[in-house]
């Protein structure tokens, strides 16, 4: 790991999500951690452990339940987004998000999924969303496949291909954090290969947080690991340490497979 | 023989049985409909020719002439329901798929189910009370507020239906991009959902084709070629109506083709939404 100063770019503070009466994230004081800028910060925990919950309140998307609440703050350089008068609608446009599921919007083309965040918002000059298409397809390294055929459904691309698409569509509003949600849970090796590969080279873009049920794929990519047990953030810290030197007895049970 | 192959024989038995009631019942139900299209056919195919849709209808004693303007009144009128019922129908839809936590939805669920079972003949009344006593008049526009007003409900629930199918994540991906709210569900739900809303509009569009109650005291009916809306318009039920109950062999025979030609506008509409609701998205 390069060393050099890191610092946080967001961070959540005794952050508790509830559904209704049941704690979803925030057993035992709410999840404090820091989310370091242009680095990768994996969530890991067996299912159920509250770690996607987690990543859905960094961008305010449990808004849309009605039965969830989040107690506790999300700061987003020092400023929480959580607080009275932020419109959730601009932290997501600062916070974009991946899901398990790729999710080309099925009605358009390759060249209109990528430009929706763009296009939607009454940016129309052509030439700025040429080159945002362009910029963010390369970004997400599916320019050269897909170059030839920018007009065509993306309902016709691979799901391999599809997922490095939704995650071009939310590269070109340009974000500043990018939350996956199990980004490669649904994809061949090959594919999942491909997105570890560009995670690595996002990274100098933008932060990432990505919640995986695969350890192997948190080693391999990320720069900070925390462990989600039962609703509670059992422990953080440095991917390399997490996984060579826990401290917690769980966390070793966890990653050398003793459950989950 | 075990008792366990003898278990699995009256399994069997109890199988074949139930297969052959399920069987029985749907044939029952297509007989009806059959022998209703069969009689329909015999009665009304001899007065079925060019004339039937070029000419309007013929003064009581004379013979031959067509229904012309029951059937351009009933597009006109129907149509003119379905624009009016539109935005309603749709925006009461979202509301109900889109804001599922929205105070006034229970309200409106009820509301649009108990409309929906209401006699179509209410319809008529209250267009009647809003349109034709402060107009003065009956009207064709009367009549199509009337067939509106039955749409409604019906489109606000299966647009409703239609929108519960739209994947959440669709909804999801959008709001991540840092869309709002209002522009997700106008620029990715409703697109996606395109096939279904257009099937739903269709089978509204149906539905109201065949009704002659809500039209009684609104549209009223006329034996000449009525385009302006204003005045009172014919449709086909209106005028099936009026030729049944009438003493005339000629206006008898007019009457069930009047039966065809709507059971063939209905057939044509319903078959138009099944095309678009196979293409998927």
């Amino acid at each position: 790991m390069v060393q050099e100063a890191v610092d946080v770019h967001m961070e959540s503070r005794n952050l508790v999500v509830r559904y209704g009466n049941r704690v979803g994230v925030g057993v035992g004081g709410g999840v404090s951690l820091p989310l370091y800028r242009h680095r990768i910060t994996a969530l890991i925990g067996p299912s159920g452990c509250g770690k996607t919950t987690f990543l859905r309140a960094l961008n305010r998307m449990h808004d849309l339940t009605p039965t969830a609440r989040v107690e506790g703050e999300v700061l987003l350089d020092g400023e929480n987004i959580y607080a009275p008068g932020v419109d959730p609608v601009l932290v997501r446009r600062r916070v974009g998000m991946v899901f398990q599921k790729p999710t080309a919007f099925p009605t358009m083309s390759i060249y209109d999924n990528v430009a929706a965040g763009l296009k939607l918002v009454g940016i129309r000059d052509r030439k700025r969303l040429d080159e945002a298409v362009e910029r963010a397809l390369k970004g997400a390294a599916l320019w050269d496949e897909v170059k030839d055929r920018l007009r065509a459904p993306a309902s016709g691309l691979s799901g391999g291909q599809q997922q490095r698409l939704t995650i071009a569509r939310a590269l070109a509003v340009e974000p500043e954090v990018l939350l996956m949600d199990e980004p490669t849970a649904s994809l061949d090796p090959i594919s999942t290969q491909a997105i570890e590969d560009l995670l690595l080279t996002l990274k100098e873009q933008v932060t990432v947080v990505i919640v995986t049920h695969n350890m192997q794929q948190a080693a391999r990519v990320s720069d900070f690991t925390a462990f989600f047990l039962n609703g509670e953030m059992v422990e953080f810290g440095p991917t390399e340490l997490l996984f060579t030197k826990p401290k917690d007895p769980r966390t070793e049970a966890y990653i050398s497979g003793r459950f989950g | 023989m075990t008792a366990k192959d003898l278990a699995l024989k009256r399994r069997y038995r109890t199988e074949r049985l139930m297969m052959a009631l399920v069987a029985l019942g749907t044939l029952l139900a297509f007989l009806v409909l059959f022998l209703v299209l069969a009689y329909a056919l015999f009665q009304g195919v001899g007065a079925l020719n060019l004339d039937f849709f070029l000419k309007d209808m013929r003064p009581p004693g004379e013979t031959g002439g067509g229904l012309r303007q029951a059937i351009v009144g009933t597009l006109i009128v129907d149509g003119l329901g379905l624009l009016i019922a539109l935005p309603f129908g749709l925006a009461a839809g979202v509301l109900l798929a889109e804001y599922p936590d929205h105070p006034v939805n229970p309200y409106l669920r009820l509301l649009s189910d108990t409309l929906n079972g209401m006699p179509a003949i209410l319809f008529g009344l209250l267009a009647f009370i809003l349109i034709v006593k402060p107009m003065g008049g009956f009207s064709g526009l009367s009549g199509a507020f009337a067939l509106g007003f039955l749409m409604i409900p019906i489109l606000a629930r299966s647009t409703e239906g239609v929108l519960s199918l739209v994947p959440k994540e669709i909804r999801e991906a959008g709001l991540a991009l840092g869309l709002p709210r209002w522009r997700v569900i106008l620029s990715l739900v409703l697109p996606t959902a395109r096939a279904g809303l257009i099937t739903g509009v269709l089978l509204a569009f149906a539905r109201a084709a065949g009704e002659a109650a809500p039209l009684l005291f609104t549209a009223f009916g006329s034996p000449l070629l009525e385009l302006n809306p204003l005045k009172p318009m014919d449709t086909l039920p209106l005028r099936l109506f009026a030729f049944a109950i009438s003493p005339y062999e000629d206006w008898h025979r007019q009457a069930w083709a009047a039966g065809l030609v709507l059971f063939g506008l209905i057939t044509l509409t319903s078959l138009l939404a099944r095309r678009a609701s196979r293409r998927r998205f």
